[in-house]
Order: structure tokens, then C-alpha cells, then sequence
């Protein structure tokens, strides 16, 4: 049996009483610090300051956020426009207007000119919750992670948020962060290596490996250390790296284990399962499931009552597990 | 710095010469958008000629004016300006839309330094004009922001949202400038979707503005100067212009929006330019 990757320094009470904390809270800490060091940092936010946390830099540098009315599309290209002269924006807003409104907007303004700005979506995935279908984010991902020069990452805690937010300060080029509204257990640790475009190895196990990202990657461990007890070992992989896509990391895993489970709080196409299928399917075609949604549009509900619905949650990615192993030769 | 022209015969000549190498360079092409690109010929050339402090042999000079293109698809006559004052060969020009070309059918930034964006998605570039003069602001910088729009465009939302931005934040140090020829792909502006009242909208929006005759060099210099002028507020150039002006055939006809003339007229436009220039 595997167990927990002494490298990934994971929380100590992982399966004990876990920390919760929203992961917007990790990109308003990130931009309160990088405020401090850097002059250029600017933050822009189009009327939703305090729900995405901008709210905590607004506060300390109120000269260098830049509040935009509702108008997501404009925010877009000023940030641009700011980029050109040297500034480093970080703009805010939901995922579903950013990068869901404002697609255009950012393949010319932004990535076609290889601008330095960093697009955050708060608010992503099916747990927003009772505010329903429209402010559940669960394509942008995919329409993403097909733009030239853009780099997409989802943290799977506040945390691996906040290590995000300061990481994109200084890698080149445009850069999506994705954020959920709910807090969720606090995997990581300040130890927990992060680094853009690398998968990390939460747990090492032999039978199949669970590809998670976000809000997921809890559940994948919870149910990794479920199937201990009927036998199946279970690797899991953070994947929070969208793109770049550490297709090594992956294609070893899958050559290892001989199956993959994909789990994530988004559209099973074009997302996090949609970019393994297509490593796999060129480097080490294995059998693979996607766990998401369905190619379906959310609902009201409470979250953990959407998420257990479409099974977002460890008992989805068990039975994935179970269905998958067993296809294995 | 670039050592302006100031004398008006002398631009009126310069937009006869950036004329014939529009009329050169589609026909080459022999693809792109005529109409827009000629009916700009005058109003292009004062700016470059004129208007912008800028450095052609240092594009990236700091503190140089900058000049955003919103409306892409009349780059051919910013390459030519670009040419003819200097900032890559004229030769160049003939390259247009060509495979492996600095000069790509909508401008491509970090293909050719001087463009300073990409555009070619109508609606985008007042906004990023607006970012670049808050950024100069903030760092206190002299330099202007120039912003070229078409008045088809101004039917984008987008135009809309970056002119409420730059009243509230006081952007007097931006110029934008709308190519009023009253014709888009579809047809007449005012049957597609009407502008007008447009002077009134922008003013409702809290900008200045300025109209004027957008082929009379004097009056495109004065609305320029003026506009450098205003202070608290954005200031907008509704420039009054015809289609494909000076061309006979091409001149407010909608159908010349998106074509380009065949070698037969390419001779005609080419002789027409010639006896006009004769009469300068």
C-alpha cells in the first residue's frame, strides 16, 4: 500500500478535523503581500470587490485598484492597456464573466499580445451554490485552456491559491487563476511544493491514479483512503496545473497504475478530464473516467447537496475508481 | 523626435503620395478594405506627419505619444505613414497580407515595433487606450494617448463602456478620433443601427468633442492642437470623412468597404491621384 508523499507535506490532520477556508481568500492574501513589494501591482474589480477579496488590497492601496462598474469586457483590455506600461494587473470577477464574458477580450487585448495580466475567476465550479446555473462556472476551463501564450492554474485550497496569486506575479505572459466561493479543507501546507506546469503526487499507490484539481482534490484523498479497505491503492495526483499540462508526471502515473480517474468541478469536456484524455491518448492510452458534470447546466441547492447530486464528492470518485479498475487487463 | 511637417501643402502632397501607396499595396493584395483606409489618407497622415510626438528609428521611445488602432481593418493606411515616415522600408508595403509578412491583414503588434497593439475585434482598443492613460497618469508621464475608432464601431458596447471609464477618471490625456463616413459593411450607418445624435451621446458621456472636416488638413491639425487643449475631461475628434475619398469610383459607396481595386483600377485611381497632385 501506498500512502501520503512525505514531499507534498500535506496538512497533519488531514483526515481529522481539517481547516476550511474559501480559496478566494488565498488570492486577496496574495495581493495584499505582492502589494507591499510591488509598486506596479494593480488590482481592478468590476462591483464585486468583496467577494472576490479585492476588497483587503482596495483597503491598503486604494490608489492602485481600479474599479471598473460593471462592465467586465472593459476591465479586460484596460488591463492590457496597463500591462503595456509596466503595470501588473490582477483583475476580479466572477469565472462566469471572466474568462465567460469577456472570451474575445482576452484572445486579442490580452493573449494574442502576450500581455502580463492575470485573470482571476471567483466563484467557479457547481458549489456556488443556491444562486444557480448562470453563476456556476463549469466551462471556463475549457475555453481557456484552448488560447495560445495563456496559462491556467486551479488551486485546490486557499492556500495553493494564495502560492498562486504570488507565482503569477512574475511568470510571463497571461495567466488564468480559477477560484471557488465555499470554503474547503486546507490540503496543503507552506511546505507543499507549487510549481506552474508540475503535477504533484499528493499519495503514491499502485492500482489506479485519481487526477484531481480544486475543490477535488480533498475528495480524491478521502476516497483514496477509502479503497484502502477493499484493497485498491490509490494514487493521487494535484493537478492544478491546466496549462501548461505536466503530461510526464501524468503519462508515468498512468503507466504505473495502468487506469486513471479524472475528478473536477467542471464540465467532464474540455476541462482538467478532457486534457488528460488527450496525454494519455497520445502517450499512454490506459482506461480513464472523467468524474464532472456531465455536459450538463447546474441548479439552486445548497453545495453539498449540488456536489453529492452530480457526484463531486469521494463516493463519485469511489465508484469511478471501482468501475475503472476493474476495465483494467 | 520626428521633425513635424507644419506646412499644409506639403502634408497635402504627403496624403496624395500615402493615397497611391494604399492603391499599390491592396491591389498587390488583392484582398482588404479599401474605402475606410483611402478616407483616412488625410487624417492619418496629419497625425503621423504632424500630430504625434514620436521617433520612427526608436519606436519604443518612453515617452512618445502613443497611438492605439481600434479599427484594424484600416491598418494598410497606418503602414503606409509608418513607411513613409520612416519606420520600416517602403518597399515593405507591398508585402501586405503576404505569407510570413510584418504586415498581417489586421495588425499584429509584435510583428512590427511601432504598432504597439494587435486589433482587428472591433470595440476593444479605446479601452486598452484607457488603461495606457491611467497608467501615465498614475506615473505622472506628459504623453498623450491617441485612439482611432470607426463610427460603425462605435455601435459596439464595448466603445460605450471605455467612454463612461475615461469620463470618471478624468482621462484629458486622451485623443480619440471616429472616422464619421457614415457607411459600414452592411450599408448606411443610420440604417443598420443609427449613431446620431452622435456629437450629443459623447457629450452625454462626459466627453469633449470636436467635429471637423476630416479631408482639410488645416482643420485636421487645428482639431488636434484643440484637443491637446482640454483639461478634465476626454476629449473625441468626430472626423467628417467620404469613403474612399478622391477616388472617383470608390468614393461613399459602401460595396469598396471590404475590396480592392483590379489592375484596371488601380491604372484609373493611380491617374486620377497623379492630376490631383498636379493641382496641390
Amino acid at each position: 500500500m501506498g500512502g501520503i508523499s512525505p514531499r507534498a507535506a500535506l496538512a497533519a490532520d488531514l483526515y481529522g478535523n481539517v481547516q476550511k477556508v474559501p480559496g478566494r481568500d488565498g488570492f486577496g492574501h496574495g495581493l495584499v503581500e505582492l502589494g507591499a513589494k510591488d509598486k506596479n501591482v494593480v488590482v481592478l474589480c468590476a462591483d464585486l470587490t468583496e467577494s472576490t477579496r479585492t476588497n483587503w488590497f482596495r483597503d491598503k492601496y486604494p490608489d492602485r485598484f481600479i474599479e471598473v462598474g460593471i462592465a467586465e469586457q472593459n476591465m479586460m483590455s484596460i488591463a492590457a492597456g496597463l500591462s503595456i506600461e509596466g503595470k501588473i494587473p490582477y483583475l476580479s470577477t466572477y469565472a462566469v464573466f471572466c474568462p465567460g464574458r469577456v472570451w474575445d477580450q482576452l484572445r486579442v487585448s490580452v493573449c494574442y499580445d502576450k500581455r502580463h495580466v492575470i485573470l482571476s475567476g471567483a466563484h467557479a465550479g457547481i458549489s456556488v451554490g443556491p444562486d444557480g446555473a448562470t453563476h456556476q462556472a463549469l466551462e471556463d476551463m475549457a475555453i481557456t485552456r484552448c488560447l495560445p501564450n495563456l496559462t491556467v492554474i486551479a488551486p485546490c485550497d486557499w492556500l495553493e491559491a494564495k502560492k498562486a496569486t504570488i507565482a503569477a506575479h512574475t511568470h510571463a505572459g497571461p495567466i488564468y487563476l480559477r477560484f471557488g466561493r465555499e470554503k474547503v479543507p486546507v490540503v496543503t501546507t507552506d511546505k507543499t511544493p507549487f510549481k506552474i506546469g508540475r503535477a504533484e503526487i499528493f499519495r503514491d499507490g499502485d492500482d489506479v491514479c485519481v487526477i484531481a484539481c480544486g475543490s477535488l482534490v480533498y475528495e480524491a484523498l478521502i476516497a483514496a483512503k477509502e479503497l484502502e479497505k477493499d484493497g485498491i491503492d490509490v494514487m493521487v495526483i494535484n493537478n492544478h496545473s491546466i496549462k501548461p499540462i505536466d503530461a510526464k508526471t501524468i503519462s508515468e502515473a498512468a503507466k504505473k497504475t495502468g487506469c486513471v480517474v479524472t475528478a473536477e468541478e467542471h464540465q467532464v469536456t474540455g476541462g482538467l478530464g478532457g486534457a488528460v484524455a488527450e496525454v494519455l491518448a497520445e502517450n499512454c492510452p490506459v482506461p480513464m473516467k472523467r468524474v464532472g458534470m456531465p455536459d450538463k447546466f447546474g441548479e439552486s441547492g445548497t453545495p453539498d447537496e449540488l456536489m453529492a447530486k452530480y457526484g463531486l464528492t469521494s463516493a463519485g470518485i469511489i465508484a469511478a475508481v471501482k468501475e475503472t479498475v476493474k476495465r483494467k487487463k | 523626435m520626428f521633425k513635424k511637417i507644419t506646412d499644409v501643402k506639403e502634408l497635402r502632397l504627403m496624403a496624395n503620395t500615402v493615397r497611391q501607396d494604399l492603391i499599390r499595396m491592396l491591389c498587390e493584395a488583392k484582398s482588404g478594405h479599401s474605402g475606410g483606409t483611402i478616407g483616412l489618407a488625410d487624417v492619418f497622415t496629419v497625425l503621423y506627419f504632424n500630430a504625434l510626438n514620436h521617433d520612427p528609428k526608436n519606436p519604443e521611445l518612453p515617452e512618445r505619444d502613443r497611438f492605439i488602432l481600434s479599427n484594424g481593418h484600416v491598418v494598410p493606411v497606418r503602414y503606409a505613414v509608418m513607411a513613409e515616415t520612416g519606420y520600416f522600408p517602403r518597399e515593405e508595403l507591398m508585402t501586405l497580407r503576404k505569407l510570413g509578412t510584418r504586415l498581417q491583414g489586421h495588425p499584429h503588434a509584435a510583428d512590427l515595433p511601432g504598432m504597439e497593439t494587435s486589433s482587428g475585434s472591433l470595440g476593444q482598443g479605446l479601452s486598452i487606450a484607457c488603461g495606457i492613460a491611467w497608467a501615465a497618469k498614475y506615473d505622472k508621464k506628459n504623453f498623450r494617448v491617441y485612439c482611432s475608432i470607426g463610427d460603425g464601431e462605435a455601435q459596439e458596447g464595448q466603445i460605450w463602456e471605455a467612454a463612461m471609464f475615461a469620463a470618471q477618471y478624468k482621462l484629458d490625456n486622451v485623443t480619440c478620433f471616429l472616422d464619421r463616413n457614415f457607411l459600414q459593411i452592411d450599408g448606411k450607418t443610420e440604417e443598420v443601427m443609427a449613431l446620431d445624435p452622435l456629437k450629443a451621446r459623447w457629450e452625454s458621456f462626459g466627453w469633449h468633442v470636436i467635429e471637423a472636416d476630416g479631408h482639410d488638413v488645416a482643420a485636421i491639425i487645428k482639431a488636434f492642437d484643440d484637443a491637446k487643449k482640454v483639461k478634465g475631461k476626454p476629449t473625441i475628434i468626430l472626423f467628417r470623412t467620404t469613403m474612399g475619398k478622391c477616388i472617383s469610383y470608390m468614393e461613399d459607396c459602401a460595396g469598396w468597404h471590404g475590396r480592392v481595386p483590379n489592375k484596371e483600377e488601380e491604372a484609373k485611381a493611380l491617374a486620377e491621384l497623379e492630376a490631383q497632385r498636379k493641382e496641390i
